[in-house]
């Protein structure tokens, strides 16, 4: 049940794109056609449900202050937090090679249209943001922060076909030349964000 | 020192026809998350623009030897070690800040001037060039930065800096703070009026499709 409540309020509320602008770079650029969108948001969205629960693990048997404890008494007061950064994108890094080459071998289709995505993903925002939030919440087990990466890979899914939904009809618009292109995007994200915003008092 | 034309161009050209946040589009996710007051922007924008400068420097050093299918993890690695060592700093001289800030010190990693600018510019550029190239966009993104974080904090708060700056006999009179200022969407529609009065000064800047 608690899950449940996280990952609808990942969605919805603590909405990546929306309440923290994280992957905004990729969101602005991928999002002028829903295909390429959804197959870039499945592929966060993957990406996220995997590598939030692996740095959950080593941000609490390796890294945090104590964490070492099961190696013996010697190791229980050691404190390698510092390191976190480093660590966190490292696996995030080698964890988006791995998830290419493995689509490489076994999926060739869905490899031709996630391509030039995959490598891009290692310097979303949203991803190592992921990481850090889940470092920050302390949740209490895997379970739960695997729900959270999901949730807000869905959620930044959802921001991004959205986006590219309204974009695609925007080419039939009028809009002032100074703010063709990406001015236009900037305020239609703030719109869609204060939108969102009506969910913030709900309460799950 | 006299800077040559070409180093000029590098220094200034981020700063406003090539701005890594309004036109290039990099570097947005922490720009417009940190400005709801004046002085995280700041300290944002100075932190961004040390790992900018140094990093482009190790990787322009480093260029020749980095081989070019590890190159994006070694590039990582290299703004990790930077960030990292910038935020112990802010956490043992300016903790309240470093609070306000939370993770997206930790973003300073995968904020995209850095990747960006690392591989369009360091990895074909000497040190010196791109040690300009990294102050000059740290600096482009930097004023984004301030004119944001002082237009929000102002109108949000009424202070600047956390020093009271509109007078109380203003709020007696009947004003009131605009609350929407500090939300995050007002952040996206400040940078909106940016691009728009920038692009209307610079008619080569616009675009020709939405």
């Amino acid at each position: 049940m608690e899950a449940i409540s996280l990952i609808v309020r990942s969605i919805f509320v603590d909405n990546m794109i929306f309440a923290y602008f994280l992957g905004m770079c990729s969101y602005l650029a991928v999002s002028k056609n829903v295909k390429t969108a959804l197959g870039l948001g499945i592929a966060v969205t993957f990406v996220l449900v995997l590598t939030v629960p692996i740095n959950y693990l080593l941000e609490n048997y390796v890294l945090k202050a104590g964490a070492l404890k099961w190696l013996g008494a010697d190791f229980s007061d050691m404190d390698l937090s510092v390191f976190s950064l480093l660590i966190f994108i490292a696996v995030i890094a080698s964890f988006v090679q791995l998830v290419e080459m493995v689509v490489e071998k076994f999926s060739p289709s869905l490899y031709a249209s996630l391509g030039i995505f995959l490598p891009l993903i290692a310097v979303n925002c949203a991803i190592l943001g992921g990481s850090l939030f889940m470092q920050q919440r302390e949740f209490a087990n895997v379970g739960l922060a695997t729900a959270y990466g999901f949730g807000s890979g869905i959620g930044w899914l959802l921001a991004i076909v959205g986006m590219a939904a309204i974009r695609e009809k925007l080419e039939y618009s009028h809009v002032p030349k100074p703010l063709k292109g990406l001015g236009i995007t900037f305020i239609i994200t703030a719109l869609m964000a204060i939108g969102f915003m009506s969910f913030s008092g709900i309460n799950i | 020192m006299a800077l040559s034309s070409k180093t000029k161009a590098v220094l200034w050209g981020p700063l406003n026809k090539n701005n890594p946040i309004i036109i290039q589009v990099l570097g947005i996710c922490s720009a417009l998350a940190v400005t709801s007051k004046l002085e995280p922007a700041i300290v944002m924008a100075i932190a961004v623009t040390i790992v900018a400068a140094l990093g482009n420097v190790l990787i322009s050093a480093l260029r020749k030897t980095i081989p070019t299918r590890i190159r994006i993890i070694v590039q990582l690695v290299v703004v990790a070690a930077l960030v990292t060592i910038v935020s112990e700093v802010l956490k043992a001289f300016m903790y309240d800040v470093n609070k306000q800030l939370s993770v997206f010190v930790g973003l300073i990693i995968t904020n995209c001037i850095l990747m960006g600018r690392l591989e369009a510019f360091a990895l074909g550029n000497g040190p010196w060039p791109s040690f300009l190239d990294g102050i000059g966009n740290g600096l482009g993104y930097g004023w984004i930065l301030v004119v944001v974080g002082f237009v929000r904090e102002l109108l949000g708060s009424g202070s600047l800096l956390g020093y009271k700056v509109i007078p109380q006999a203003f709020y007696n009179a009947g004003y009131e703070n605009n609350g929407l200022m500090m939300l995050a969407p007002m952040a996206l529609l400040l940078v909106a009026c940016i691009i728009w009065v920038h692009r209307a000064l610079n008619k080569d800047l616009q675009e020709e499709t939405n």
